[in-house]
């Protein structure tokens, strides 16, 4: 079930809470607590504003077990605007065709269901094109 | 003062769906190949290489389990897990438990066992080897890591697509004379083109097989050969391991192989050459863009200029069997399949079958030294072995 594990997570799935060094100022998400710029302790929280672009995109369509029904869904690396990229499924996407480039946003989805019988659910950010909620 | 290491005896099975063998009895097909291979020596240690026996065969504690399997009860032994590149840390253990002194006789063994279950559950197997918190929660599977860097790939320096297909052209080329390989048959660049899209911009020939399979390398030192040994004497040079983020996301630049490249610079190093004297480079082929990006790392290409030595022009490619540098000599990843945590005791076993002139209808004429590189996922880890043939 990994409750435990999951709940220890949930600043970073539900609001991208991060890092900024003391010492360099280097924004880090995820959080790492030794900063990779100038190797000093860096654990001064940081909320990033979960905008970005996308660095690269494509999509699975062999998901791993407890991924299956969203299946196909498209997985990015997105540059958000602070610097750091991270990793995370592209969501509410309809019609617009997704390019290197494209700026979105955070927002919380369910990410996956646990394989077992009570079926825990896990959320966390995806990103959506910013263009959508304008259009919508 | 470290002892010169020499490999004794190799291995194999052939890399397919063996779904009438278990793990140990792969395990010991290859062991009992490889002591055959050396004139009889027995290891005093085994080093395992394997990645997904605890979470595909629910068997952890490798070590013990084919020891005790081989009738080598007592022996030292254990696992070393380092993702895709635990063969190579497999090898890499063995070689330093020798060349330090601490045993004679030191086997490296790699084994892998996908076929017991399928599907989904091997997708999440596979991507434990990234980060889970991070990578794997998203649904990302390593196939989407190569696909997601192939396309800023083709982005960033306007790479033609259909220039890819050099890779696995080169290495069903090479696999069709391999008998242990997966697949024996050469492809057209039409066959390439038309093949499904597996995720975009991947398609079906970008990505190397999945197979079971296991290999061995016995190594010990060159004063301790049973005598007549009946092969010409393949000595590991250098042995060197690196690491970068385990996380893609978390480099400055994912199109930069860095522990790749740390890897082949501390070999390199060691062994007092420079890649250029590598006569051939078994890399880690499990996707075509890791093919590019390895060679631009070991540095026989500028950035985004990898997929060059793979096109035939007025002179056959470089990185053909014909070139200058051949790489997947006996199918490589792609051809020959990818086992797993033991793809990279294939890699050893092939380049030695190279250097001692062993290796069939594929042999390189005049060959001394082999690089070979395994790498985990987008190469967070790295191992390279220079391996170099001894004259007289
Ligand atoms: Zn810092």
């Amino acid at each position: 079930m990994e409750i435990s594990r999951h709940w220890r997570l949930r600043k970073q799935r539900y609001a991208l809470v991060g890092e900024v060094c003391p010492h360099c100022e280097a924004k880090l998400f995820p959080p790492r607590d030794i900063c990779p710029e100038c190797g000093q302790e860096a654990r001064t929280t940081y909320n990033f504003s979960g905008r970005g672009e996308v660095y690269s995109y494509t999509t699975v369509y062999e998901p791993p077990a407890g991924y299956e029904e969203n299946a196909p869904y498209t997985v990015a690396l997105i540059k958000l605007e602070e610097g750091p990229i991270v990793t995370a499924q592209l969501t509410d996407l309809g019609d617009q065709p997704v390019e290197i480039g494209t700026p979105v946003e955070m927002v919380t989805r369910r990410l996956r269901q646990d394989g077992d019988e009570r079926g825990m659910i896990v959320y966390g950010y995806k990103f959506r094109p910013v263009l959508a909620r304008v259009s919508a | 003062m470290m002892s010169e290491v020499v490999i004794a005896g190799v291995g194999q099975t052939p890399v397919e769906e063996h779904w009438d063998k278990s793990l140990r009895e792969l395990g010991l097909m290859a062991l009992k190949a490889a002591v055959m291979d050396s004139g009889g020596l027995r290891p005093q240690a085994l080093f395992v290489g394997n990645m997904f026996a605890p979470q595909l065969s629910r068997q952890a504690h490798l070590g013990a389990l084919i020891a005790d399997f081989a009738g080598l009860t007592g022996i030292e032994a254990a696992t070393i897990e380092a993702g895709g590149a635990s063969g190579g840390a497999a090898l890499r253990a063995a070689y330093l438990a020798v060349a330090s002194g601490a045993v004679d006789v030191a086997m490296a063994l790699g084994v892998e066992k996908f076929s017991d279950v399928i599907g989904a559950k091997v997708d999440a197997a596979l991507a434990t080897g990234g980060d889970s918190d991070y990578e794997a929660v998203q649904g990302l599977t390593p196939t989407a890591q190569a696909a997601l860097l192939m396309r800023r790939y083709l982005y960033e320096y306007e790479v033609p697509r259909q220039a890819f297909a050099g890779f696995p052209l080169i290495a069903h080329a090479n696999g069709v004379n391999n008998p242990n390989a997966m697949f024996r048959k050469a492809i057209s660049e039409e066959v390439y083109r038309q093949a499904g899209v597996v995720s975009d911009p991947l398609n079906l020939f970008d990505v190397a097989p999945l197979a079971d399979g296991a290999a061995a390398v016995l190594l010990t030192r060159a004063d301790l050969l049973p005598p007549g040994f009946p092969h010409r004497l393949v000595r590991i040079a250098a042995s060197s391991m690196a690491t970068d983020t385990l996380a893609l996301h978390d480099r400055p630049d994912p199109l930069d192989f860095r522990a790749a490249r740390l890897s082949v610079e501390r070999a390199c190093e060691k062994a007092r050459i420079t890649p250029a004297q590598v006569d051939l480079f078994e890399l880690h082929d499990a996707y075509s863009i890791y093919a590019a990006l390895s060679l631009e790392a070991a540095g026989y290409a500028e950035r985004g200029q990898g997929w060059k030595l793979a096109q035939n022009g007025a002179e056959p490619a470089v990185v053909s069997l014909r070139g200058r540098l051949p790489i997947s000599v006996l199918g490589g990843f792609k051809a020959r399949g990818n086992p797993g945590g033991a793809a990279g005791i294939y890699q050893a076993v092939e380049a030695t079958l190279q250097l001692r002139g062993e290796a069939g209808e594929n042999q390189l004429p005049n060959v001394r030294r082999a690089m070979i590189q395994n790498l985990a996922g987008p190469a967070s880890s790295a191992v390279t072995h220079l391996l170099e043939a001894l004259d007289g």
